[in-house]
């Protein structure tokens, strides 16, 4: 069929490990090597950087106990909210604002504050027409370096806990939050920031223009300091766009070379963090294992995807019009999409950003054929461990990977072991904690929301359809990933209520990943014996995509036949 | 408390390099290295500008090439893009592929005898998902390409000469998907002069 197509996929695969790969070494070194950049021609750096130790008067090389660690992540994360949420608020009085903007209302404030901080990137808002310059640049911008940051360090920090033994620290949170975004996203951000602006994509400070068009109109065209913002928006799981049809507008995403790069970032971070991880605990043949489960998914979503909008929907399919593929055309289910993106391009690009808890998006969802829009559904139902945010999924998939051990211990009746540390009571109580947290919140919210009068008044279509809307606005808020559902309205409630979903989704999944890294870092390596679960093979990329699947399944499932599956069969 | 210090003090240093630093410096290098893409790809004639090569504009006259619906308001909207977000069996999806098809089949049918609903490729009856979509595909143009031809009496070779010459192909000849820039093609079909 779509021989082309496959072609660019299979090429996007190739480039993704091969890219991903030595990125992946590279951050093992940037989080290992205590001497990093204090060397040879690159000494400046590490000058740089115990500047910046100095000057916000920390230790940069003082080992932290996880406690320690989570501490300061909460206290940093809490600092940025309130400066954040300030500027939203007091953007009237403030500069940079020459459209005279007023005041961000408190509730839209608070939900786009801890929307921005959690890495979710979740918009109850219409970002020309209610943000001023400066809280676009200086506000929301910079979280889209610093969320992402964050997450990373963590990650950075578990990891050390499962390769050390007998040790009470895993790492300092100030000189993981720098290198990140030092040595890891600005360079990667400048790389594919200077290759977007070569392509087309915006990046200037002069306002909207206005063109006369050839038939003697007017239009206005919108511009903006564009290609340094999704340059960052891509690499760091934002997702933000600066148009509203995000990254389907020529001016963010101009071609297929763009567009080629641009979904390469979305998930480059989070695959090269694999190889890192297996590099840093000294277990490649396990994150090849873990890699291939992620991709088995991401695999899956293309397979189901690109065949069925290729096939195009029932009402274009009877419409009479030419669907068919070749003679000068794409063909297929075109609602929504673009022309030099075609079905393949814009179907990578929508298993891509789900699994990434990206958000961004280059053709329309909502238009997608049902069994075509049932993957990016379901892939937030998983809970974005498939590749997932940047940090945030690999440390979600960690506790999936303790469940996997510790139900095929059972089955042999030995204790589990997980690269040679023994899993016991609290660690598995840990991980079902950042495991099951996120799906109860999002039940309960969902409850509450559907129960009560004022969480009624967001909906905007009754009836089933109102209760998929809802679920999904849950859903994607409490997991981080900002996708919305078009139609679920921002009163005080739920804007209030999305908040408090995002910020216990991010932290308490954060601080369980941390105490797990705390508690195997103060373990011992017991040698493997035959009896040992081998987490090195086939056999555990099976059982562990079965466990994701299962736990997702069983807690979303009843909820799902209540709102999706109904309407389906309602048709 | 120590942790709270180091916290407003990161806050300050980081929003003044990543708020302030990071964009001015990366607008800067675009002003020098790549200044027509970074302005927009704006098209100018005669010191005025006459749209983008990135954005769709409103196309109604025979003698010109026209681009695919839009969903934005009002349509082409370069300042307020949008999805149509009609779902794939929504009923108003088939009444605006049925209308859409209606009026092309009633613009081209004189200038392509025998032409019927299956001749129209699903690019032209369908709205893009920026609504600016700058291209039309290969078919859509060649559909369009007897009536421009006969309303500007032009040879049909011409006219066909001028859509290859502005079909974007492949990026390095791989990815993505060719199109014909419908803005450009206009342009250089009113550079022929002639009505």
């Amino acid at each position: 069929m779509n021989g082309q197509g496959i072609a660019q996929i299979l090429v996007y695969v190739v480039l993704l490990i091969a890219l991903g790969y030595p990125l992946g070494l590279y951050m093992a070194r940037v989080y290992s090597d205590d001497d990093f950049a204090t060397r040879g021609r690159f000494r400046w750096l590490g000058a740089v950087e115990r500047g910046f130790y100095r000057a916000v008067r920390v230790d940069g090389f003082k080992e932290q106990t996880w406690k320690a660690y989570g501490k300061v992540t909460l206290v940093f994360s809490s600092v940025f909210f309130l400066f954040l949420y300030g500027i939203l608020r007091l953007q009237g009085h403030l500069f940079l604002n020459p459209d005279h903007l007023p005041a961000v209302p408190a509730h839209i404030s608070l939900n786009t504050t801890a929307s921005f901080i959690t890495n979710t990137n979740w918009q109850y808002y219409g970002g020309e027409y209610t943000m001023s310059y400066l809280s676009q640049m200086a506000g929301l911008a910079v979280q889209n370096f610093v969320s992402a940051a964050v997450g990373m360090a963590v990650l950075a920090a578990v990891v050390r806990g499962v390769a050390r033994r007998s040790r009470n620290e895993i790492g300092n949170f100030w000189r993981d939050l720098y290198r990140t975004l030092v040595y890891i996203l600005l360079p990667l951000a400048v790389i594919l920031g200077v290759i977007l602006m070569s392509q087309g994509v915006v990046q200037t400070f002069h306002s909207h223009t206005t063109a006369t068009t050839l038939q003697g109109a007017h239009q206005t065209i919108a511009r903006g300091p564009a290609a340094s913002q999704i340059a960052i928006k891509q690499l760091g799981t934002n997702g933000g766009g600066y148009y509203n049809s995000n990254s389907a507008v020529p001016f963010e995403n101009p071609n297929g070379i763009s567009n080629f790069f641009e979904v390469l970032a979305i998930l480059l971070i989070p695959a090269g963090q694999v190889f890192m991880f297996g590099k840093m605990v000294g277990a490649r043949r396990h994150a090849w294992m873990v890699f291939a489960a992620m991709f088995a998914v991401f695999a899956i979503g293309v397979a189901v995807n690109l065949p069925a909008e290729q096939h195009g929907s029932q009402v274009l399919r009877s419409s009479g019009v030419n669907i068919t593929q070749g003679h000068g055309q794409n063909g297929g289910n075109f609602a929504d999409k673009e022309v030099r993106f075609g079905i393949a391009n814009s179907t990578i690009w929508t298993v891509a950003t789900s699994d990434a808890s990206n958000g961004s998006v280059n053709s329309g969802f909502d238009a997608q054929t049902a069994p075509g829009g049932a993957v990016p559904l379901v892939n937030l139902f998983l809970g974005e461990v498939i590749f997932g945010g940047v940090g945030s999924g690999l440390y979600g998939m960690f506790f999936y990977i303790v469940i996997a051990v510790f139900i095929a211990g059972l089955m042999v009746g030995r204790t589990p072991e997980w690269l040679g540390k023994k899993i016991e009571a609290r660690e598995i109580k840990l991980a079902a904690l950042g495991a099951l947290f996120v799906p109860t919140m999002v039940l309960t919210m969902t409850a509450v929301a559907i129960v009560t009068k004022s969480g009624v008044a967001s909906i905007y279509n009754h009836g089933v359809h109102g209760f998929t809307e809802t679920l999904y606005a849950y859903d994607s808020q409490s997991n981080n990933n900002g996708s919305a559902f078009a139609g679920y309205g921002a009163t005080s409630f739920s804007a209030s209520l999305g908040a408090v979903a995002m910020l216990f989704g991010r932290f308490v999944p954060m601080l369980a990943a941390l105490a797990l890294g705390g508690s195997l870092a103060k373990k011992k390596i017991v040698p493997a014996s035959a009896g040992t679960f081998r987490t090195d093979g086939a056999t555990f990329v099976l059982l562990l995509v079965a466990i994701i699947a299962l736990t997702a399944g069983l807690m979303i499932l009843p909820a799902l036949t209540l709102g999706p599956i109904v309407e389906g069969l309602m048709h | 408390m120590k942790n709270l210090v180091a916290s407003i003090a990161a806050v300050v240093v980081i929003t003044a390099f990543f708020g302030f630093a990071y964009p001015a410096v990366m607008t800067g290098f675009a002003s020098v290295a790549f200044s027509h893409q970074a302005d927009g790809s704006l098209i100018v004639r005669n010191g005025e500008v006459r749209g983008s090569r990135l954005s769709a504009q409103a196309f109604t006259w025979p003698r010109y090439f026209h681009e695919r619906p839009s969903g934005t308001s009002p349509a082409y909207n370069a300042g307020a893009t949008t999805f149509l977000n009609y779902g794939p069996t929504d009923p108003d999806l088939a009444k605006l592929v049925a209308s859409n098809a209606k009026a092309i089949l009633k613009l081209e049918g004189p200038y392509n005898p025998g032409l019927t609903i299956h001749d129209i490729p699903v690019d032209a009856v369908t709205t893009s998902a920026s609504g600016i979509d700058p291209d039309i595909s290969p078919a859509y143009a060649a559909l369009q390409s007897r009536r421009v031809a006969a309303v500007r009496h032009l040879p049909l070779a011409t006219v066909q000469k001028l859509i290859k010459q502005n079909t974007d192909g492949r990026g390095l000849g791989f990815f993505g998907e060719p199109g014909v820039n419908v803005l450009a093609l206009n342009l250089a079909l009113d550079k022929l002069g002639g009505k």
